[in-house]
């Protein structure tokens, strides 16, 4: 069957964003981006389906910048057959995100759908569950375990109180999280490799999706800062400061 | 305006995370209404029909709805939601899985995890693991967004709003419950504790979160972990504290053996009082402390139980 994965261009996660000091956004010149470390997790499980041959295609698309096509041939260097960018330089919300998606869904018609379960910039977890609505595909959300039977596919799910597992009938569409797998690193001859793999470029418009905008950011601020705390010598002394000074116990 | 709230259940009962939701539908202004959406869910209905402020609740009692699979409940809220102007739900895994569906059938945007109302089209969320705070401003004709708990209080218990029964029934049918395996405890709900004490990488194994345990019993405190803990299987993962776990914001949050990535930081940093032991002393954990012991946790934490 053929897998769709989309991926994100996100800044790398070990950066600390700085709040732009006009409170407009956040400062994203001259930092570290990468692949959304969520995206990876469904790159790596969509390349494990292939080697388990449960999968025959791995389709993965990114909607961004032209330079987003650097993450595409990370998820091509990683073992995805093929990439799709839609080039946009606009910041999309997740609604229009979902309606481009469904889109190429309809147009490759994937078995399977992967994609990280939020990305780490926008903090949403909203993509995966949009574009099942919109394409009436079943979901499988904060996927920890994903084993196709058939026509379905078993999905493990990380819930409040635990694990819950739900089957869902194919084609579907699975979010991941962390738990679900260990992504792997890329190899130099697979990188060099990639960069002969076919990479198609389209645009909204092309797709036929208006980008449009129902949400305007009014403000950014860095959140509150907490004030310096003090070093205590000894556990009673913790014990003491808790009790009497932050009378939290 | 009327405002509709989902709630949170197992059908037995309602969960507090309701209650925090119904406070920032309050603050929004206008008729709030409270969808119960179960199998079997009188007991739940019941319980919603008692928060202060909540004007009606209204009860989809159907075998379809016992597992508020995102599918059935996705149709169904965007079929009620029509009639009105706001719609909101906890921001657990369960309201995160099927509000974004019914979003995306009413074909308006959604605000994932509001910490503030400033107004009715206005509202403040995280972005970038709390790094920063956007202000959002929503044209959508019907505003549908996620609460995060622990930035409202819990509504009270003194209402006594009417209960509807609705027959309207959504079955999609493309997906089904199959097992579910949930983690048993008598400790406080993490994200409703008012003591959170958790355990990272430091903690070494899964049994000496037993000295955890024990500190959290004579507190009355929940357990939870930093992802290092949770990845090595020292515990189960629904008590991971962090940007991809649960965030909580207890009056006291004591970290032991946690560096303090940015991702757990995002989970934890708006509790009242925050404590770290660490034998690192440039753990980046010390930077948001409000009391810091430098100290082989082996040694402190039975320390701490025994001055409890």
């Amino acid at each position: 069957m053929k897998v769709l994965v989309a991926v994100k261009r996100v800044i790398d996660y070990n950066v600390k964003v700085r709040v732009k000091s006009d409170n407009s956004d956040v400062d994203l010149t001259n930092v570290k981006m990468a692949m959304n470390p969520f995206c990876e997790i469904a790159v790596e499980e969509a390349v494990r389906l292939k080697e388990k041959g449960v999968a025959t295609e791995v389709v993965v698309v990114s909607i961004g910048p032209k330079v987003a096509q650097e993450q595409i041939r990370t998820a091509l260097a990683l073992g995805a057959d093929r990439g799709i960018l839609i080039e946009t330089e606009e910041k999309l919300e997740s609604l229009t995100v979902a309606k481009l998606l469904k889109s190429v869904v309809e147009k490759e018609q994937p078995q399977l759908v992967l994609m990280g379960k939020q990305t780490i910039d926008s903090d949403n977890n909203q993509t995966g569950q949009m574009l099942g609505a919109l394409t009436g595909m079943p979901q499988g959300t904060f996927a920890s375990e994903v084993a196709v039977e058939g026509d379905k596919v078993n999905v493990t799910r990380e819930i409040d109180g635990g694990l819950r597992t739900v089957a869902l009938n194919l084609p579907a569409i699975v979010t991941t999280d962390l738990r679900l797998n260990e992504p792997r690193y890329a190899s130099l001859p697979n990188i060099m490799k990639a960069k002969r793999k076919p990479l198609d470029v389209t645009t909204p418009a092309d797709l036929g999706v208006e980008v449009k905008s129902t949400l305007s950011l009014v403000k950014v601020t860095p959140p509150a800062e907490r004030s310096a705390g003090i070093k205590v010598a000894s556990v009673d002394e913790l014990v003491e400061k808790l009790k009497n000074e932050a009378k939290v116990l | 305006m009327a405002i509709l709230v989902i709630a949170e259940h197992d059908n037995a009962s309602l969960k507090g995370a309701t209650l925090n939701t119904v406070t920032a539908a309050t603050q929004i202004g206008g008729d709030v209404e409270v969808l119960v959406a179960g199998s079997n869910c009188g007991a739940a209905a019941e319980a919603a029909a008692k928060i202060a402020g909540v004007s009606k609740v209204l009860v989809a009692d159907n075998a379809a709805y016992e597992y508020q699979l995102a599918e059935n409940m996705g149709e169904l809220v965007a079929e009620l939601g029509k009639n009105y102007t706001h719609i909101l739900a906890a921001s657990t895994t369960t309201g995160k899985d099927f509000l974004p569906r019914a979003a995306a059938l009413l074909d308006v945007n959604m605000l994932s995890d509001i910490i503030k109302v400033e107004d009715a089209e206005t509202f403040a969320r995280p972005i970038y693991a709390g790094n920063a705070i956007a202000t959002v401003k929503s044209a959508d004709a019907i505003k549908v967004m996620t609460v995060r708990g622990t930035a409202f209080d819990a509504a009270a218990d003194t209402g006594s709003a009417a209960v509807e029964a609705i027959d309207v029934v959504k079955n999609a049918g493309i997906s089904a419950f199959a097992r579910e395996e949930l983690a048993k405890s008598d400790r406080p709900e993490l994200t409703a504790a008012k003591i959170v004490i958790s355990g990272g990488r430091g903690m070494q194994n899964g049994d000496n979160f037993e000295m955890l345990y024990k500190v959290a019993d004579k507190l009355g405190a929940a357990v939870g972990a930093s992802r290092a803990a949770v990845d090595a299987g020292f515990v189960p993962n629904d008590m991971q504290v962090g940007q991809t776990g649960k965030i909580v914001a207890p009056e006291l949050y004591v970290a032991v053996g946690i560096s303090g990535a940015i991702q757990h930081l995002a989970g934890m940093k708006d509790s009242k009082v925050i404590v770290a032991i660490n034998k690192d002393e440039e753990a980046p954990i010390f930077q948001v402390a409000d009391y810091g012991l430098v100290a082989d946790l082996f040694e402190a934490v039975p320390a701490l139980e025994n001055a409890l």
